[in-house]
């Protein structure tokens, strides 16, 4: 009997895994992105404060 | 063209709003999700990025015409949740019509048509994109700002896809005033209130939206008919489709002035948007002479709608260029 899903191939794995790749390092730009620019709001409303 | 359609013209109308849903051709499969094909790229098309560039665009000249100042910070981070709510919204917006999306030509290869996102997760993006760029304007910018944003996601969801889109011809204008609120959010976010001038931007880009809308509509009519979406074209026919269009271009040529005529900006706004506008009732003229068959189709291939819909875009970002041109000229000359 045939497996469902079908097993990938190693090259079908192994693009799966560069898109995996592709993904986690443009979630990690946003990630290091916001914080960055979450610190420097913080930054601009406590100066408005002092 | 399906009897659906046919009674969302009849019922419906022009003018009214109480056309049937007409329901995509029955017997399309599905589009069917393939778990792993995903590249970061779908994600960020999923944001409809051409749509959100215009949407800055307007958003970041509102910005510099409001009176007074915001730190650089803030109005980039007001400038960022526009472009992310617009995005947040489109991408709901490819959720909820993923259906006829798989219909049609122009729209097909989109991630979720072509399986490569799963509706679920886009449903997910789109609601946590909109939540995230509401609070952070709010908390960032001011509560003003938020709050129009908040109007504006909910209007283009809600209000277009939802409930004018498949329902009536009148979807895209009624529906326009979602992609007009930008130059206001833009306002807000410096001012914390509304003016009149931010007012006549968002007229602006409300009585542009038609004949943008229709031109494309007119020679991709064919792929909204076979989706069941009622454009103008479909329910009315592409010589009340010309008509509509040449009459909203004039209406738009008269809302365009009046910054000028009102004394909200210089000579120089104002020469700029009667050329503008000069040039665009040109185009549209163009469109509605067209040499037609008996049923209004043209026999050039759509040719003059398709360089209206060049123009309008070319229109759209002259006036807002001319718009900010003049402040600076007013400041600085």
């Amino acid at each position: 009997m045939s497996e469902f899903p079908p097993r990938p191939t190693p090259i079908e794995a192994a693009d799966m895994i560069r898109r995996q790749r592709g993904r986690n390092v443009a979630l990690l730009l946003v990630l290091v992105a916001l914080a960055v620019l979450f610190f420097a709001i913080t930054l601009v409303k406590l100066g408005h404060m002092g | 063209m399906s009897t659906a359609l046919r009674n969302a013209g009849r019922s419906g109308g022009l003018g009214g709003l109480g056309g049937v849903y007409a329901a995509p051709p029955k017997g399309t499969a599905p589009p069917v999700f393939l778990a792993g094909t995903d590249r970061w790229q779908d994600w960020f098309l999923l944001l409809k990025p051409r749509v959100v560039s215009l949407v800055v665009f307007t958003g970041c000249v509102g910005l510099f015409m409001a009176p007074g100042r915001i730190h650089p910070v803030l109005a980039f981070t007001a400038v960022l949740c526009i472009a992310v709510a617009a995005g947040a919204a489109g991408a709901l917006n490819m959720w909820y019509e993923r259906d006829i999306d798989a219909l049609m030509q122009r729209t097909r290869r989109r991630p979720i048509p072509a399986g490569r996102i799963d509706p679920g997760s886009a449903l997910a993006y789109g609601v946590a994109l909109s939540v995230a760029s509401v609070l952070v304007m709010g908390l960032a910018v001011n509560l003003c700002a938020a709050t129009i944003l908040a109007i504006s996601i909910a209007f283009y969801v809600l209000i277009y896809t939802v409930w004018l889109k498949r329902r009536t011809p009148q979807n895209i204008v009624i529906g326009g005033a979602a992609g007009a609120f930008p130059p206001l959010i833009g306002w807000a976010a410096v001012t914390g209130s509304v003016d009149v001038l931010p007012l006549l931007l968002f007229g602006i880009v409300f009585f542009w939206t038609p004949p943008h809308f229709w031109a494309l509509s007119l020679y991709a009519c064919k792929d909204y008919g076979r989706a069941g979406v009622p454009m103008l074209p479909v329910v009315c026919g592409a010589r009340e489709t010309r008509r509509q269009i040449f009459g909203y271009t004039l209406l738009l040529a008269v809302v365009s002035v009046l910054p000028w005529a009102l004394g909200y900006t210089g000579a120089l706004y104002g020469a700029a948007a009667s050329v503008l506008g000069a040039g665009f009732i040109l185009c549209a003229w163009r469109v509605l002479r067209d040499q037609c068959d008996t049923a209004g189709t043209s026999r050039d291939g759509d040719a003059a709608a398709r360089l209206t819909f060049r123009c309008s875009l070319l229109y759209l970002a002259g006036i807002f260029v001319a718009l900010a041109a003049d402040k600076i000229v007013t400041l600085y000359l």
